[in-house]
Formats: structure tokens, C-alpha cells, sequence
């Protein structure tokens, strides 16, 4: 049942087919794994049932904290009879959590499906609690719920909450946005130091309470390819969005920082002087991955939305052949650029019918396919080498110095199986017992 | 509504998974929102299974909820039956669907499918993960047995004798994502083969439903695991009159105890109470003079309630601990738990907090911690040592090598892996005594991270394992330590250090000392042991 989509003939040569079913993706509470990471002063508190609480632990392995910064405020029987009693656990929740960590100064309600289901308003619970604690804590909401949103979805959600209470300045700036790993974007804002962008922010902030201004002096550039909702509000706000591919690998990243670099209007040569011998560099590192996966055929299944800036890098800078790109949900405006890079006719999936696309794994024969972690150990058990793609939001993969690593993550599965392979499933005998 | 950092069980569906997934020939249709399929990673990951859970997720959207959600169902019942073809159907929800109430066991039923299609009610907003293991297969096995229910029971426990056959029995209980049930199962079938008594089925795990079909076949049920198969065997009990063992063999005493309920109830003579002794090391290992030692180590348990009464039971009988603390996570297993702690002089804690676990692990000041693996976090953050003996299942907890619990062999197991981290405890005490002694210079990592030993001039681990151990205690107000009562504390290995300084603190208020000098800590010492 994959349906071809009606494409603008200008824009895109892919091959873009839409497809539903039952899906094996994560939803949007999962990106509370990183972002409580991110925000040491902020708390995520999911409103929802037992299976959001187990969710995120299984996702998390939480148990290597003392106590984490996220939890779970589990509906029962009783709050789902009345909602007035609801709204008064729900405040009675929130303030025993805040007396217990009076270091939080940011606290995230996150909807849920059921909290969604029985149409709790997280919006009036923010309000209220607000007006309680007076400034000492901000209280937001967004909603991380299956029903409404996959995966990486739940940030756009958490930062497109943060985007009405960023201060406002029509400063000239330069604003990240887009969870980042801390080295990672250290060495960005030094890099756009060099090129001769000053003044460079990041939303989500390092700390909750410091949060970026944001006016028509501001230029975003998405770090992330799922933040659609969040930029939607930036530009409301009076910034500018690029469009640029995302820097993953050496050629997005170089085209993202010449896109920042081209708004700042910093001289070409200078830009150049800076990128050139970081690109150099990076060539050298992707060339032993690109020995290992030059010609392998990858199938890419939904999951994260970074399938398509990862499509493109395998591709242009990899040399790998791409035998499906999957992709939870597609906005084509956001994609533009990175749709344009990939070759003539590539199969892009949106939505997941799993049990027919895993059909076309095994009928695709590739040497490596990206997928969660539900699929990973089943597909290998059938020959067939993975990648797991969770690790891909929870490495630092971006920019122009990590392109080496991000190639490394693909080459990895595929040179390990190469070293235990034949060992492990000997054939015959190379080395005869009476010779 | 309950705040909740961290939970011991999954959600009831999950248990049903656990059900489905541990068989072959039943899958489940689960209606359920986009992103419960992260269970699936609890067996591929967790449990390294090679194979999907056979699960088929609804995976309803927030668009669909206006429109015909029943008609989803129905689609994905369809597909998953033609696809899958299994010999039984499990269809059930998860939480969001149940708010929804499209009854999706109904509607399959209405469907005219070839298999037999199990309805499954498990409210998530009331019950768990166990609770919904041991109801999916009691509903399972309930939904496939019903029709051959004679009208009355008129089951002979010994017709093995006149029909010249050994004795046979089901091993019911063991599944996936259980604490090592995989090698628990050899590991009885191993004993039960050794004095002639056959295993016919096994289930859940690695059941299929034919063989659910034949469980009236056994003389005998064995419930391995009450937490999963407790209301399946009762079921067996009162509508075939197969009566069942209820013994959990985990322990030289329980596993004694087992095998003479099981012959018993065969109407066989009893085995030779020496047979433990010839078939374990651990008696003898735990009689021997190197065990002397463990002789009244503290040790704080918590777990499973079917774990946590063996751990019980083990220590305060055969390895000579004193326990310390006992409870568990699970509320359907209290009753015995309370008895269980009740006949050691102590009140068990039935809590699924793990918070409150750990504050009564720190207020007991134990030398040894058996818990899950949540406990052997607290217990590090601790500074105890610690050995897991309950699920929740963590990757390390489905060893590559044979590892049961249960039987002569799960004894030695249990001996090793309970004694291994109390010699490291004294290892560590070692470390702290002589870490002042040039060959420690280096350093040397301790287990324990920095909250053991460390290297010379490194005092650390000491300091860390005060501010945690202690993060309970009152305010000591007036009470002032000497730099002797200091000197004095130090001396004192590092794990029962906490405990020593609030009983020598609450001994200095009781008699309104107010500095404790090492004459204060030796006259606590006398009162607390008198």
C-alpha cells in the first residue's frame, strides 16, 4: 500500500512514496533523554500512565542516576474519574517535587496520550502554577504524546514552549537551535568566531533560565531536522530561519556555516581560509570509512527524521547506495535542501507499514540497515547487519570535525562483522586435524 | 496520581507481552498509540532475543481517535492473523486505548477468524507488569482448556503407578523477562529426572498451545514462579483436581522441601535428606572455616516477593546472616513476605519506591544488599556491596553460562554470587587498612568506584560514603566528636561506619554526653550490644 505523492517537478527528484500501518517508532517523551541532559535546572514531568514511566526509563537506563531529572506523575483510576481532582493532584505533584528539588528553576508538564485522551489542559495547569510560584519556577507544557508526535518531535515540542518567553532584542545574532552536545557546540561557536560571527546563542540554553533573546537581528540556524514547529514560532518572533542542508557530515556542515556566513555577510575568501583546510581535514578522517562502505547498499527505516541529512552524507561523502530512506513524517519545505542532494530517483518513505518495509529488507538484501532498537537484534539474527539509530541523537555527530565519527558509527557493525564473522560460523575446516 | 521517578514493574500489557513473547503460535494484538512498541526493546535488547516480541501495534494516531478507530482495529487483527497465522490470538490493549474503549477483544471475536481469539482485560491504571503476566496465561490457558473441563474433577494424582509410567508433571511459571527462568528450568527438569519423575509441559516458556492443550495430561503441577502461574494452577486445581507443588525450590532447604512435597504428593517415598549434601557444594562450602566470617553479616533484602522470601530464608538459615531487611516491590505477594519478615523479628517494607528502599537500606545499615538492580545502584551510591536476585531485568541479568537459582546447582550459584561481593567487602576494608602503605601509592580502582578504597592520601571514597550514608540523620546539634572519637571511627570498616556513628550519636543524647571521645564509641558498643 505505498502510495506515490504528488511532487513539485521543480523541487525534488526523489522517489517520495507515503505508506501507513503498525510502526515501531518511539514518541515524543523520548527526547526528554537528552534534553533533561542539555538543562541541568530543569525538570520534565510527564503527566501520563505507567507505560510513559517505563518508557522512558527503558530508554534512558535511568538507574545510574541517584534520583533524575525526569518523572512521572501516573494517572489512576481516581484521576481519570473526575478532572477537577486531577488539576488539584497535579498541584499537589508538582509542588512536592519542587520542595524536593528546590534547585529546579524550569519545570516541563509534558502531555501524554492518556493525558491527551482524557483532554487534561496542561496549559491551565502551567497558568496556574505560575501564578503560585511567582517567578521562583517557570512552569511550561508541551505535549510528548504518541498520538501526536514521534521521537524527536517531543524537542521541537519542549523548545517551541521556550520560544514565547525568550526575551526580546533586535541585537544582531546568530541563534543554534537544536540540542547540541556541549563540546560540539563549543567548537561551532569558535569556528563562527573565526569566520567572524561574534555573537552566537543556543537554544535549548545551557541552563534553563539563560535563554537567548530572540528579534529581527536573529538568524537560526536549525542544528536539528525535526524542529518545524519551533522555527514556525522564531520566524513569528521576527528571526530569520536559513534554509541550508544540516551539518551532518563535511558537506553539510560546510554548507550550513556558509549559509550563516553568507547572512553575516563575512568576505568569501575568509570564509574560505577557515573551511577549506577543516574540510581537507575531514576528508582524510572519512577515508578509511569510506574504504569500508563505499558501494554497501543501506536501507534507512524511520525513526529519528535524521534519515535524510544521514542519506545524503552516506551517499555524497560515503559512497553508499541507498535502498530506502524511511522517514516518520516529512515536511517537504523543511527538507528542501537535503532532498535536492540526494541522487535521481531514491525511494523516500514517509510513515512505516514495519512489517512491509521489513518485506523489503529482506527482499533488498542490504549490507546495513539503520533502525531502532526493537528491530536490531531480530535483523541481525537473520544475517542482516544494523546500526542502531538511537545512537545517532545521543552522539556528537555534528558538525565538520565529527564527520569522521559519524562515518565510524556505519563503518563499525559492518568491520566488526567482517573480524568475528567467519569465526563464529566456521564452514569447513581451513586447518585439517591429521595433515 | 503518584510522582514516579523510576518503577519496578512495567505496565499489565507488558506482562502479556511477556506471555506472548515466551511462546510459540500466539501473537498479540495490542491497541495502542504510536511508541508503546518500546517494550519490544525489553526482549531484543534486554533479553538479547533474536526475534521480535509477536506483538502487532495498532498504532492509532491522534487523527484517527475522530474517526473510526474500531475499524483499525479490525484491520490490524486481520492483517496480523493472515500474516502470522498463529495458532491463538492474545488481543488486549494498553492504557490509552483502554480510555478509548473500542473493546478490541469484542470486535476481534466478531471476526470469524480460523484461530482462537483470547480477550484480554488488564486495567492499567490499577495493575502491573505481573499482575498482567500471570492473567494473560491464566486467561490463555483458561480461554484454550475451557471446553475440555469434565463436570467434575476426578483427577488420580498417583495413576502413573497403575499405568506403568514414571510420574509426570508441568513446570508452570517460567517466562521471558523472569529472573533466570531459562536456567532455572534445566536446571529442575534436571532434578526432577534424577529421582524419575518426567516433565510434560513447560509453560509458558517455550510452550505452544498445543502443549497448553495437553497440561491435564500431568498428575502433578509444578508453580515455579506464583507471580506468574499461581492463579493458572489453582484453575488446574479446581476445575481438572490437579493438585500443584508450592514449594519454590531456591535454597538447600526449599529445594529439600520441594522434592518432598512433589513426592508426596506422587505418592512417592521421600528422597534421602542427604542428597543435598552430596549433589551442592554450598552446604559444605558455608560449613567450611573460610565461611566462618560471614558468621551475623547484616544483609538487607529486597526484590520479587517470590526471591525475596527464598534470599530470606537462605541467609538466615544457611549462610548464617543476620537479615536486616526485608521487602518487596510486589503487592500480590505481601502476605507471605510479612510472614517471612514476621518470623525473623522484622516488618517487611512493601513499597515500589525506590527512594524509600534505599532511605531503609541506609537506616539499616546493612553489610551485604540483595536487591534488584536498582538496589545494587543504591547500594554503590552506598558504599555496600551488593548482589542481584530479582527482576527487574537488566542485560546483566541473563548471563551467557548456565546460572540458575533453583535446585542443588542454583544453591552453589546463589553461594558464589551472594559471598563474592562480601569478600570484595572485606577486600575493600583491606584496601581502606592498608592504604597507607607504599604499594597502594597507585591507587587501586575499587569495584565499589570512589566510594571504596583508594589509593595513599586519597580520602575520598571515606568522605563520599559518609555524606551518602548519613544524608538521613538528624542534625547532630550539640554533639561534638574528639579528635579521638574521630581517630577511633575511622578504624571501623567503612560499611558499617554510618551506622556506628548515629548509634554512638543517639547513645551520647540518650545519656546527654556531649562530645563522644572513643571511650563514648566502646560504651555504645556495649549498650547496643547488650
Amino acid at each position: 500500500m505505498v502510495r506515490p505523492v504528488p511532487v513539485d517537478a521543480d523541487v525534488m527528484s526523489a522517489n517520495l512514496l507515503k505508506e501507513s500501518g503498525p510502526r515501531e517508532v518511539f514518541c515524543g517523551l523520548t527526547s526528554i533523554v537528552w534534553l533533561h541532559r542539555r538543562m541541568p535546572d530543569a525538570f520534565f514531568l510527564v503527566v501520563g500512565s505507567r507505560t510513559c514511566a517505563h518508557l522512558i526509563q527503558s530508554a534512558a537506563g535511568v538507574m545510574i542516576f541517584a534520583e533524575p531529572r525526569f518523572g512521572t506523575a501516573i494517572l489512576s483510576e481516581r484521576d481519570l474519574a473526575g478532572l477537577a481532582d486531577a488539576h488539584d493532584e497535579l498541584d499537589r505533584v508538582a509542588r512536592e517535587l519542587l520542595m524536593r528539588r528546590p534547585e529546579i528553576r524550569t519545570l516541563f508538564l509534558v502531555g501524554s496520550c492518556p493525558s491527551e485522551v482524557i483532554k487534561l489542559d496542561l496549559a491551565r495547569a502551567a497558568e496556574r502554577l505560575n501564578e503560585e510560584l511567582q517567578g521562583r519556577v517557570r512552569v511550561v507544557n508541551y505535549s510528548g504524546s504518541g498520538i501526536e508526535t514521534t521521537f524527536t518531535q517531543g524537542e521541537d515540542g519542549a523548545l517551541a514552549a521556550l520560544v514565547p518567553l525568550l526575551p526580546a532584542s533586535e541585537s544582531r545574532q546568530l541563534l543554534l537551535v537544536g540540542t547540541l552536545a556541549d563540546a560540539v557546540e563549543d567548537r561551532l561557536i569558535h569556528l563562527f568566531s573565526k569566520l567572524g560571527i561574534e555573537s552566537v546563542r543556543s537554544l535549548p540554553p545551557r541552563q534553563s533560565s539563560e535563554l537567548p533573546p530572540v528579534g529581527s537581528g536573529t538568524t537560526v540556524l536549525l542544528t536539528q531536522p525535526f524542529l518545524t514547529e519551533t522555527a514556525r514560532l522564531l520566524r513569528d518572533r521576527g528571526a530569520t530561519v536559513l534554509k541550508a542542508p544540516f551539518p551532518l557530515g563535511a558537506e553539510g556542515s560546510r554548507r550550513w556555516m556558509e549559509a550563516a556566513a553568507a547572512d553575516f555577510h563575512c568576505p568569501e575568501a575568509s570564509v574560505r581560509a577557515v573551511l577549506d583546510p577543516l574540510e581537507a581535514r575531514a576528508r582524510i578522517a572519512l577515508a578509511p570509512h569510506r574504504e569500508v562502505l563505499a558501494g554497501k547498499r543501506i536501507f534507512l527505516l524511520p525513526e529519528s527524521q535524521l534519515e535524510l541529512p544521514l542519506a545524503r552524507f552516506l551517499h555524497r561523502e560515503c559512497g553508499m547506495d541507498l535502498v530506502e530512506v524511511g522517514v516518520p513524517y516529512l515536511n517537504r519545505e523543511q527538507m528542501a535542501e537535503e532532498l535536492a542532494l540526494l541522487p535521481d530517483g531514491t525511494t523516500v518513505v514517509e510513515g512505516q507499514h514495519v512489517e512491509r518495509q521489513l518485506d523489503r529488507v529482506r527482499a533488498g538484501h542490504p549490507d546495513l540497515v539503520v533502525c531502532g532498537m526493537g528491530l536490531a537484534n531480530p535483523l541481525e539474527a537473520e544475517g542482516i547487519t544494523t546500526k542502531w539509530s538511537i545512537e545517532l541523537v545521543f552522539s556528537p555527530i555534528h558538525g565538520i570535525d565529527q564527520a569522521g565519527d559519524l562515518a565510524e558509527l556505519f563503518s563499525r557493525p559492518l568491520h566488526r562483522r567482517q573480524l568475528i564473522h567467519s569465526a563464529l560460523h566456521p564452514q569447513a575446516s581451513d586447518h585439517p586435524v591429521h595433515a | 496520581m503518584e510522582l514516579t521517578l523510576w518503577t519496578y514493574e512495567g505496565p499489565p500489557h507488558v506482562g502479556a507481552m511477556r506471555i506472548a513473547a515466551s511462546m510459540h503460535g500466539v501473537h498479540y494484538v495490542l491497541h495502542a498509540p504510536q511508541g508503546d512498541t518500546y517494550a519490544d526493546l525489553l526482549f531484543t535488547m534486554i533479553e538479547r532475543r533474536g526475534q521480535r516480541p509477536p506483538v502487532t501495534y495498532t498504532t492509532f494516531q491522534a487523527r484517527d481517535l475522530g474517526g473510526d478507530t474500531a475499524e483499525l482495529v479490525k484491520r490490524h487483527v486481520q492483517e496480523a492473523a493472515d500474516r502470522f497465522q498463529p495458532d491463538a490470538l492474545l488481543v488486549g490493549e494498553s492504557c490509552t486505548a483502554e480510555l478509548i474503549q473500542d473493546q478490541p477483544g469484542a470486535l476481534a471475536q466478531g471476526m470469524g477468524l480460523p484461530m482462537p481469539v483470547v480477550t484480554l482485560e488488564l486495567p492499567a491504571y490499577s495493575k502491573k507488569e505481573n499482575w498482567g503476566a500471570s492473567e494473560t496465561f491464566y486467561q490463555l490457558m483458561r480461554g484454550l482448556l475451557k471446553q475440555s473441563v469434565p463436570p467434575q474433577p476426578s483427577h488420580d494424582v498417583q495413576a502413573w503407578k497403575h499405568e506403568g509410567r514414571r510420574p509426570r508433571v508441568n513446570l508452570l511459571g517460567p517466562s521471558l523477562l523472569g529472573f533466570r527462568c531459562r536456567d532455572d528450568v534445566l536446571e529442575v527438569q534436571r532434578l526432577l529426572s534424577l529421582h524419575g519423575i518426567d516433565v510434560g509441559v513447560v509453560a509458558p516458556l517455550g510452550a505452544g498451545v498445543e502443549d497448553i492443550l495437553r497440561l491435564p495430561q500431568a498428575d502433578l503441577n509444578v508453580c515455579l514462579y506464583p507471580e506468574v502461574a499461581e492463579s493458572s494452577c489453582s484453575w488446574l486445581e479446581r476445575n481438572f483436581g490437579i493438585p500443584f507443588s508450592k514449594t519454590v525450590p531456591i535454597g538447600m532447604g526449599a529445594t529439600h522441601d520441594f522434592l518432598v512435597e512433589v513426592h508426596a504428593l506422587l505418592g512417592m517415598t521421600p528422597p534421602e535428606a542427604a542428597e543435598g549434601y552430596q549433589r551442592s557444594r554450598m552446604p559444605w562450602y558455608s560449613e567450611s572455616v573460610d565461611s566462618t566470617y560471614l558468621t551475623g553479616k547484616r544483609v538487607f533484602i529486597f526484590g520479587d516477593g517470590t526471591h525475596a522470601i527464598a534470599a530470606a530464608r537462605i541467609c538466615s538459615e544457611e549462610l548464617g546472616f543476620t537479615v536486616v531487611g526485608l521487602g518487596s516491590y510486589s503487592r500480590e505477594m505481601a502476605r507471605p513476605v510479612r510472614a517471612a519478615a514476621k518470623k525473623l523479628g522484622l516488618e517487611a517494607l512493601i513499597c515500589d519506591d525506590y527512594l524509600a528502599v534505599e532511605a531503609a537500606m541506609a537506616e539499616a545499615a546493612p553489610e551485604l544488599v540483595l536487591g534488584t538492580q536498582m538496589e545494587r545502584h543504591s547500594a554503590k551510591r552506598l558504599g555496600i556491596p551488593c548482589a542481584v536476585i530479582s527482576t527487574p531485568m537488566h542485560v546483566q541479568d541473563v548471563p551467557a553460562r548456565l546460572s540458575p537459582q533453583m535446585g542443588w546447582e542454583g544453591a552453589n550459584v546463589i553461594f558464589d554470587a551472594w559471598v563474592h561481593p562480601l569478600m570484595m567487602g572485606l577486600e575493600e576494608h583491606l584496601i581502606g587498612m592498608f592504604r597507607h602503605d607504599f604499594e597502594f601509592v597507585d591507587g587501586h580502582q575499587s569495584h565499589l568506584g570512589h566510594a571504596g578504597g583508594a589509593g595513599a592520601g586519597n580520602n575520598h571514597g571515606t568522605e563520599s560514603v559518609r555524606a551518602s550514608g548519613c544524608q538521613d540523620e538528624a542534625p547532630s546539634g550539640q554533639l561534638i566528636w574528639t579528635a579521638d572519637g574521630e581517630a577511633e571511627l575511622k578504624k571501623i570498616p567503612f560499611f558499617v561506619r554510618g551506622k556506628v556513628r548515629r548509634n554512638a550519636e543517639s547513645y551520647a543524647r540518650t545519656v546527654g554526653c556531649k562530645e563522644i571521645s572513643s571511650e563514648t564509641l566502646y560504651d555504645a558498643k556495649a549498650h547496643y550490644k547488650a
